[in-house]
């Protein structure tokens, strides 16, 4: 297949001449209270390519993203980012790999006494304060312009609607010109319409900015919209992956039971 | 693999099930579970404590939050604290002058009106009264920043929680604690004497006079100062179980209610060996 991302089984061998993928995770293994929920994940992600993982609620999508931000600790596995091993690292190491990480969360996780423009100036403030507070906030302006939300500066976020969280999130995110985007769940809750101009949004930064993106999801139409490649988690572990016609073409009952349901 | 990655997640994120995960009083009720329970909750709170420890001293320092924190756990305790401080004095005096006429020992009453203040009830109430506020909201507001993952965000956003939320709190808890006890203190005397004079008039500059004589700077300040160790318990308490917290709205409901419980618990007990510091080290 003819494809700079790929991924593999835990009995795969690594391609010599291939170039270092931004994101590279090696049987990852997680479990809550003796439940497993990764059970030998292995993908990797290079630089501009977004990877839709979909799968049923509770397969670990979302546990996926926290570990490769360093949210929570694997059982066993590695994660490498720019090809450092991540896991041995101490917090404040940890700290300057995350400044290349941009994250949208589920609920977004909007500071609630925060306003919308407080929110999106929040990173500046914290690792770039050798900016001014014009330049803080040109870039502030920028950022909520290219999410669309440049009229509600001031507004709080349990004054905003949900898709308009996702966008003030999304802006967040992008603060620091992260060079890896983890979108969890970015249309969960929203109407259609939506739905489909957030997928438009990060359509758009994808095309502007090439950054490695893992978008989790359970929106097939969403995933196959915003994602060269898809990749089916079932138990803890990835059934399918490859173009959203190499999942249609497939054999596996759980692939064909999902493609149906979605 | 190596277990030194990640120091944050253990105690942010303790592993399921969190039996043990919001206080001493989630322990089961299986006498193992209880010890198990107790010790786990010291070693987390051990972890949390050093963790604050480390961010608080490495730079970069977070300002404005701390000013911020100062507002909150000063400026706007202090109407509170006059409250209790000035209704303390009040109650002091009626039993202390019934008492000492009963004695025969009336020319008493402004000494023992200042020292029940300073030494006992001023610090005591002040640290009861900010407990109640303080350490509920900081509990509340730190359990639903976990709970809507915004602490999360904070940590993806690589700024360190420990720095930024818990370090701030607690530094403004003990840098606070003995300016409202002050403030405590001058109400309780204020409102002590005005109670005196509406039944037998005497002055303000007499009983202060009176009061004050023959008083040392050790017979104040230890007691006043100690208050700072009540503003440490409190913020830290509050913290721990705000920034540990699991479980939607009941989560934090718990986190507050362990928090005031808690803080409040410790404070007294660690008034006990205070109190005895203070009798040996500043007679």
């Amino acid at each position: 297949m003819a494809t700079t991302y790929e991924i593999a089984t835990k009995q795969a061998a690594p391609k010599q001449d291939a170039p270092v993928p931004v994101i590279a995770v090696e049987n990852l293994y997680k479990s809550f209270a003796g439940h497993k929920v990764l059970n030998g994940v292995t993908l990797r992600v290079h630089q501009g390519e977004t990877l839709a993982v979909l799968g049923r609620s509770g397969t670990g999508k979302s546990v996926l993203l926290r570990l490769i931000i360093g949210l929570e600790k694997p059982d066993s596995g590695s994660i490498c980012i720019h090809g450092q091993n991540i896991l041995g690292l101490a917090l404040d190491r940890m700290g300057e790999i995350r400044k290349k990480m941009g994250f949208l969360f589920q609920q977004s996780a909007l500071y609630d006494s925060l306003t919308v423009r407080e929110n999106v100036a929040f990173p500046f403030e914290h690792h770039r304060r050798d900016m001014s507070r014009s330049e803080r906030s040109d870039r502030v302006r920028q950022l909520l312009s290219e999410v669309g939300m440049e009229g509600d500066l001031e507004k709080m976020p349990s004054d905003i609607s949900g898709g308009m969280q996702k966008r003030v999130g999304l802006a967040r995110a992008l603060a620091l010109e992260p060079e890896i985007l983890l979108l969890d769940e970015p249309t969960a809750g929203l109407d259609p319409i939506s739905s489909g101009e957030i997928d438009e949004l990060i359509l758009k930064l994808q095309r502007e900015r090439r950054m490695a993106s893992i978008v989790v999801t359970h929106d097939l139409h969403s995933a196959k919209t915003i994602a060269g490649h898809l990749a089916l988690l079932n138990e803890g572990d990835v059934v399918i992956e490859g173009t959203f016609e190499d999942l249609q073409q497939s054999d596996i009952g759980f692939v064909k039971e999902f493609l149906q349901q979605s | 693999m190596s277990n030194r990655g990640f120091p944050a997640v253990a105690v942010l994120n303790p592993p399921l099930p969190a039996r043990h995960a919001d206080g001493i009083s989630g322990v089961t009720s299986s006498v193992p579970g209880l010890f198990s329970g107790f010790f786990e909750w010291f070693g987390s709170l051990g972890i949390f404590s050093w963790q604050v420890l480390r961010a608080a001293v490495t730079p970069p320092y977070e300002w404005r939050e701390l000013i911020r924190q100062l507002d909150e756990v000063g400026s706007k305790s202090l109407p509170l604290v006059a409250m209790a401080g000035a209704a303390i004095g009040v109650i002091i005096s009626l039993e202390a002058r019934y008492s000492l006429t009963r004695f025969g020992a009336k020319s008493m009453f402004p000494a023992t009106l200042v020292y029940s203040v300073i030494q006992i009830m001023g610090p005591v109430i002040t640290g009861l009264v900010v407990s109640g506020r303080v350490g509920a909201g900081m509990g509340a507001e730190l359990a639903s920043m976990k709970v809507t993952e915004q602490i999360d965000a904070i940590e993806a956003s690589a700024i360190n929680p420990y720095r930024l939320l818990a370090a701030t709190r607690i530094l403004a808890c003990i840098l606070m604690l003995p300016l409202l006890t002050l403030a405590t203190d001058a109400c309780a005397l204020l409102t002590g004497w005005f109670a005196q004079t509406l039944v037998e008039p005497l002055s303000f500059h007499q009983f202060i006079a009176s009061g004050f004589s023959g008083a040392t700077f050790n017979a104040f300040l230890p007691q006043t100062f100690k208050t700072a160790v009540y503003g440490l318990i409190i913020g830290l308490i509050a913290c721990f179980q705000g920034m540990r917290t699991r479980g939607g709205a009941a989560g934090v409901g718990r986190a507050a209610t362990n928090s005031v419980v808690l803080a409040s618990l410790f404070l007294i007990l660690a008034d006990v060996v205070l109190v005895k510091f203070i009798l040996v080290f500043f007679p």
